[in-house]
């Protein structure tokens, strides 16, 4: 059994979508790349489970790996 | 003062002049490792002989942070209460990024056990004391400037061609131990593959001797203003030297770089004035390799010359010591004809499954200070910057996981409500015992610990039955009423039960043993 959520699970996701695109509004590539690392980081530290985390890194990885 | 290095004499060995008898234990290498497999040997019955190339001990600081583990390693062996001593204990360690402390941790906070976290100690002491407590070993004999020069083996025994200052000689013997460090001329004579990875990084290590006193923690520093863009460290060591280490890039010429004229210029820059004297520089490549086994027929591979590892997080010579306390009871019990030779298996099986937790640990901390370009820079820059406003981000931040002996896999039977940090395949926490220490009570050899239970006599091991004190029950116990734990002569927990049942501590003493069934 999958322990990563890939079906819909954040309420306003249009919101959040809007909101990650103003935090990066008035950086440059570089402070966006930065703002990106720390939020991942952030976000694994919430998360706090390995296998959701491998799970997820999968997922990203196909079709980009 | 730079340390004086009287040299030891030589002495006319006696094969020089007629052949020698066989003998059981060859030891090359009189380094730390290689003086303590003699001392661990000598505990187990067993004499030996040290065979090194050199007089004199070490030159520079070397290895300086022996950990817990190693202190109580060199305790059995005679030396630890004399390192406790003359060492610089620590336990506070400060990360600095930029000149900001991001965080800082306390090792060991707790009561209850005789060695401290780790000391601090120049290698050179530690020789010191082991050779001086090997001369006065009559099991051990010590042969400077004797270099071995080839090693032969056949199916039932080792020789070594030895070269001195005054003519060539050969000894036989059941066992051979490669204690000669990372550039082991006998691994290199045997062809074996030392496989890993080199990292293009390159760090100055430096001996001063300062007149101001600084604090007794270790500092680290990520991209410090004093070494723009870099990484540095520095330790405090006893007789008023300092220990720092600079990362130099990898386009660093070493032979430039450890000039004293461009050291001093570095060092005025962390230490904040010139008010210091030079006593030793050194510059190191990171590396991390392992041989692929630690037991080749008659020769054995202990120390640097098996496993090498970046210095940060002081696996180095305490990784080695470790390899001492899992081989010297069982070489001795093939030795002494009590177990057979496939009993090594169970040395290279766990020593080389802890050389990997140690490579994977020492690896991943160089990854994290020396970031190649990209996204290994940007990930690593973006840990830093959040330690600064997130704790848990604090702990991200790797400057070397400090050494702690790894849990070896075991079959042992176990019983899942006594405590997790006591498992089989850890080595036994101390605690107090009846005015003194259990790690000294049980001292070298198969110990039965019964706790809050009557044990019957078993074959091949000694019944400890001591009072539990609340110290024992928290580390032993847990929230069981009695406990029965197996304990190895390394002082590695080799089972554990709720109650006494002596048939299974039989049965699992001489699987130890690689006895029959």
């Amino acid at each position: 059994m999958s322990a990563l959520i890939d079906t819909p699970n954040l309420a306003d996701h249009d919101g959040f979508y809007a909101e990650l695109l103003a935090a990066h509004r008035c950086l440059d590539e570089k402070r966006s790349q930065a703002l990106n690392a720390q939020l991942i980081m952030i976000l694994a530290n919430h998360i706090g489970d390995r296998r959701v985390l491998a799970e997820a890194l999968a997922l990203a990885l196909r079709d980009i790996g | 003062m730079p340390h004086t290095r009287r040299p030891f004499p030589f002495m006319r060995p006696p094969g020089l002049d007629l052949p020698e008898n066989r003998h059981g234990v060859l030891i090359v290498g009189a380094g730390p490792v290689g003086l303590a497999m003699a001392l661990e040997l000598a505990n187990h019955d067993v004499s030996s002989i040290v065979l090194d190339d050199n007089n004199v001990v070490s030159a520079g600081s070397r290895a300086i942070c022996w950990s817990k583990r190693s202190l109580e390693i060199l305790d059995r062996i005679g030396v630890g209460e004399r390192c406790l001593r003359k060492g610089v204990t620590w336990k506070v360690g400060r990360t600095y990024c930029r000149d900001e402390e991001v965080f800082s941790f306390d090792l060991l906070p707790e009561d209850g056990h005789k060695m401290p976290a780790f000391v601090n100690l120049q290698q050179y002491y530690v020789e010191e004391y082991l050779i001086e407590a090997a001369r006065e070993n009559p099991l051990v004999e010590m042969r400077f400037r004797n270099r071995v020069s080839g090693v032969v083996q056949s199916r039932d025994c080792v020789r070594a061609e030895i070269e001195t200052p005054e003519g060539n000689y050969r000894l036989e013997a059941d066992y051979l131990i490669a204690c000669d460090g990372a550039r082991s001329s006998i691994r290199e004579s045997m062809g074996l593959d030392f496989a890993g990875e080199l990292f293009e990084e390159r760090f100055l290590i430096a001996d001063v001797e300062l007149k101001t006193e600084m604090p007794s923690e270790r500092r680290f520093w990520f991209e410090p203003t004093f070494h723009s863009g870099q990484s540095a460290l520095l330790h405090k060591q006893p007789d008023n030297i300092y220990r720092i280490d600079l990362q130099l890039g990898w386009g660093a010429n070493p032979r430039r770089e450890s000039r004293p004229e461009n050291v001093i210029p570095r060092i005025e820059r962390v230490v904040g004035h010139s008010d210091f004297r030079l006593d030793w520089v050194s510059v190191y490549t990171f590396q991390c390799r392992r041989l692929r086994d630690f037991v080749h027929g008659r020769v054995i591979f202990a120390g640097d010359s098996a496993h090498i590892v970046s210095p940060f997080g002081a696996r180095g010579g305490n990784s080695g010591l470790q390899d001492v306390d899992a081989l010297g009871w069982r070489l001795a019990a093939v030795l002494r004809s009590r177990s057979p030779r496939n009993i090594l298996e169970d040395f290279d099986a766990e020593r080389t499954f802890a050389a990997d937790e140690n490579l994977l640990n020492s690896s991943r901390a160089t990854k994290f200070m020396t970031p190649t370009d990209g996204i290994e820079r940007l990930l690593r820059d973006q840990v830093l910057a959040l330690a600064a406003k997130a704790p848990f981000a604090r702990a991200w931040v790797n400057s070397g996981r400090l050494s702690v002996p790894c849990v070896y896999p075991s079959e042992g039977a176990d019983d899942g409500t006594m405590p997790a940090l006591s498992r089989p395949g850890s080595v036994a926490p101390d605690a107090p015992v009846e005015n003194g220490w259990l790690l000294n009570r049980l001292g070298g050899r198969m110990v039965v610990l019964a706790l809050g239970c009557e044990m019957p006599r078993v074959d091949g091991a000694n019944v400890f039955a001591p009072r539990v004190t609340d110290m024992l029950r928290h580390r032993y116990l847990g929230i069981a009423t009695s406990a029965v734990y197996l304990i190895r002569p390394d002082q590695v927990i080799a089972a554990r039960w709720p109650y006494p049942d002596p048939a299974s501590v039989e049965k699992t003493i001489s699987r130890l043993w690689r006895l029959g069934k």
